[in-house]
């Protein structure tokens, strides 16, 4: 019985140190600081999915997350009706010519014995495709961009409410996933991570180019929210009464009930997750998962679809992270191609896992808690650090202000370190699993 | 006559300078890769960042010996900071060798725990970096920017078209290749070399006649951080150093590695340069060229630009798949399946 009161208390000192926050600092921030925890806890379950049940080294988190916010625009922006008459058909063309050249080039491949002529037929529909797609591609997107550029100039979405992207979100990763998986799972464990690190710089390089879909760097702002505005709440007498009647300030009421609406709706996804992972990691299915991780060989041998089901596994926590990204956006309200960073979103998601505990499910949670706290609040501790180690040295040093300024880049070094500090003393992580 | 003449300078200029030297320094990159994969057996994330550590290094000897006055004239004074990083990136890699991969290696980890190290790694010596240099671009460059530049190359030949080539590419390709050659001597003929091949052919073996696994794999270290050096000097010579662009690189580094064969030092200059002309190809604007050589009515209206050039990774990716897909050992026979 010692292993679930360590969990409990492992869980207390996090929720004491959130509490710490909202009373120093404002609950304002503990409350975004939450909001922020929750979606790390579901990124951290995905990738735990992943490598803790099926040993699968995934580093394309970012381009799965960055897939699910790209979902949050298509699903919840209002159409653009000018944009869709202008080249939307024409975009929609050329985008079924492209999969249908891909399509007969795969059935070329497939039908077709190996020869010359059949190499030659093959490059002939791929080069053909590749520059009947551009002609088709090209004048529909530059007709879509020119439509009022500095309000929109895309596409938009399809004016659905926005809690409809989570899933979406999930389906889109799912997909890309898929195309991954068959080509690099099966192959040794290294292949799958650098394609994966691969396809997460071509999501969102997409995203920052492909302005007719995203509007590219210029962003999307103003996405609808799953709960109702501030400036509605403050409107709203009902609402006003009962803020006094806390004995708070209408404002500051106002943002913390947003903001605890979303957490509210963030903590029900997890919950649910949580739940069906716990199921699924008890049944027959989990077991299979985790034989196979510890030996391959064996388990192929007692007649387990290896690579199937490492494919399965593979779709599934992408998806994960998918509805992880699309939920982040729907808390951003906004979509910034510009903010995706490998660094934050998909090594951050691993030092989570590999912390909090790979292989369980509880610890991933709680290493989703408690490095996006750290992350966090690393950078005034570090500001404070390097405060007090310059604080004897003179105004206008040179040295100083380098310091002071470099301050901001101590998360980094820090992560790694603990990343590295718990792969070597404690590689189970903080829960480890049983 | 002179418009084909014209074509093949424009297509010298825009395409083959710039891929010939992008090349070599993909090359340069993915040799350390291969050997950290050959020799330690795991795929090294940091190797990005070691790049960018070891210029850093030279970065900061050349900022000196500028201030103090010291240069090689026409030459970038980089090439003479260059040893000095080499040394401080040796320092760095043995350190981390020492305090982080050894631990690892004695308990026989499985490659993905290393290839996680790795990424600790990362993360570290990029805080390191960005915390000593800062993330902003710094320029460390000075001596001639020209080899031959365009306009003297046009008056010299009254052809319309310019060819320039920068200091920065020539030095590239120069290094590049007494480095290669140094390599490959190293390899093939001294008593370590041969050593650290039999070592990554065939473990046992190697112990069993008696060679010192420690002794190999730091040598392995000290070629590395050589390579590593000497690339990111290189790439920051010829684009410029930021810190980030390091990390940016490993994609292409590590196709370029993955399309030669792990493992195989030939395959890694291959896949660099396949990677490189390909990227740079894919992402050029043809319609110069084609002016040339097309006549007058089949001109070209667009700009004949097969992907745009945000998409680059995009192809090293696309080849990666490729080779993934049907020749997963790479184009020299890697040892990795």
């Amino acid at each position: 019985m010692i292993y679930p009161l360590k969990n409990i208390g492992l869980f207390a000192i996090m929720a004491g140190l959130l509490f710490y926050t909202g009373m120093t600092e404002s609950w304002n921030t503990a409350l975004g600081l939450i909001n922020m925890c929750l979606i790390s806890a579901i990124m951290a379950l995905g990738v735990n999915l992943q490598w803790g049940y099926a040993g699968l080294f995934n580093v394309g988190v970012m381009g799965f997350v960055a897939l699910g916010g790209l979902a949050a625009v298509l699903i919840s922006h209002a159409p653009v009706t000018e944009a869709w008459s202008a080249g939307g058909v024409g975009v929609i063309v050329a985008l079924l010519t492209g999969v249908a050249t891909i399509v007969l080039a795969t059935t070329i491949m497939r039908r077709k014995p190996h020869s010359r002529t059949r190499t030659l037929a093959l490059l002939a529909v791929l080069v053909g495709g590749f520059f009947l797609f551009r002609a088709l591609f090209d004048p529909s997107v530059l007709a879509i961009e020119k439509v009022n550029p500095a309000a929109t100039g895309f596409l938009g979405g399809l004016g659905l409410p926005i809690l409809v992207s989570w899933p979406v979100g999930g389906l889109l990763a799912a997909g890309a996933a898929w195309v991954i998986g068959k080509t690099a799972l099966g192959l040794r464990s290294d292949y799958l991570a650098i394609a994966t690190l691969g396809i997460a710089e071509i999501v969102i390089a997409i995203l920052k180019n492909e302005d007719w879909l995203t509007r590219g760097v210029k962003n999307v702002a103003g996405l609808q929210r799953p709960v109702p505005y501030e400036v509605d709440l403050q409107a709203d007498p009902a609402f006003v009464e009962r803020a006094s009647g806390l004995g708070l300030d209408v404002i500051e009421a106002s943002t913390l009930f947003v903001k605890l609406n979303y957490s509210v709706l963030f903590a029900v996804v997890l919950i649910v997750l949580l739940v069906m992972f716990q199921l699924a990691l008890k049944s027959p299915w989990g077991r299979m998962l985790r034989a196979i991780r510890d030996n391959e060989v064996a388990a192929e041998a007692m007649g387990k679809d290896v690579t199937a089901r490492h494919l399965q596994v593979f779709i599934l926590g992408s998806a994960i992270c998918g509805l992880a990204g699309a939920m982040m956006t729907t808390l951003d309200g906004q979509l910034i191609p510009g903010t995706y960073q490998p660094l934050r979103f998909t090594f951050l998601v691993w030092v989570m896992v590999i912390v909090g505990g790979s292989g369980n499910n509880i610890g991933a949670v709680l290493g989703g808690f408690l490095i996006w706290y750290l992350w966090i609040q690393v950078e005034p501790l570090g500001h404070w650090l390097m405060g007090i180690v310059t604080s004897g040295m003179a105004d206008g040093n040179a040295l100083k202000a380098h310091l002071l300024e470099s301050a901001a880049h101590m998360r980094l070094l820090t992560m790694g370190l603990v990343l590295l500090l718990v792969l070597r003393f404690s590689p189970r992580g903080l829960i480890p699993e049983k | 006559m002179i418009d084909f003449l014209n074509a093949i300078v424009a297509l010298s200029n825009f395409v083959i300078v710039p891929a010939i030297a992008y090349g070599s320094q993909l090359a340069l990159g993915a040799l350390g890769v291969t050997l950290i994969y050959g020799i330690l057996r795991f795929s090294n994330f940091a190797h990005g960042d070691t790049m960018a550590a070891g210029a850093m290094f030279t970065i900061f000897v050349t900022w000196w010996m500028q201030s103090v006055g010291i240069n090689l004239g026409p030459l970038p004074t980089a090439l003479l900071a260059l040893p000095f990083g080499i040394l401080g990136c040796m320092l760095l890699v043995l350190f981390t060798d020492r305090f982080v991969y050894r631990f690892y290696r004695e308990q026989k980890a499985k490659p993905v725990i290393l290839v996680i190290v790795s990424m600790g790694v990362m993360f570290i010596m990029n805080g390191l970096v960005r915390f000593a240099i800062g993330p902003g671009e710094q320029r460390f460059s000075d001596g001639e920017r020209f080899i031959i530049n365009a306009r003297e190359f046009k008056e010299m030949t009254g052809l319309r078209e310019g060819l320039a080539i920068k200091t920065s590419q020539g030095i590239t390709v120069i290094t590049a290749i007494i480095v290669v050659v140094l390599l490959f001597w190293f390899l093939n003929r001294t008593r370590t070399g041969k050593s650290m091949r039999a070592y990554s052919d065939n473990e046992d073996l190697a112990l069993l006649s008696g060679i010192n696994p420690e002794r190999v794999v730091m040598y392995t270290w000290l070629i590395v951080a050589a390579l590593a050096t000497t690339a990111g000097v290189l790439y920051g010579l010829d684009k410029s150093f930021k810190a980030f662009t390091y990390f940016q690189l490993l994609l292409p580094i590590f196709a370029s590695a993955i399309v030669g064969g792990l493992g195989s030092p030939i395959g890694a200059i291959a896949g660099g340069f396949v990677i490189a002309f390909s990227e740079i190809t894919i992402t050029y604007a043809w319609k110069k060229v084609l002016v040339y050589l097309m006549p007058d009515a089949l001109e070209p209206s667009g700009l004949v630009q097969l992907l745009s050039t945000d998409y680059k990774f995009a192809v090293s990716f696309v080849i990666l798949l490729i080779v993934l897909l049907f020749k997963p050992t790479g184009l020299f026979s890697g040892k990795a399946v």
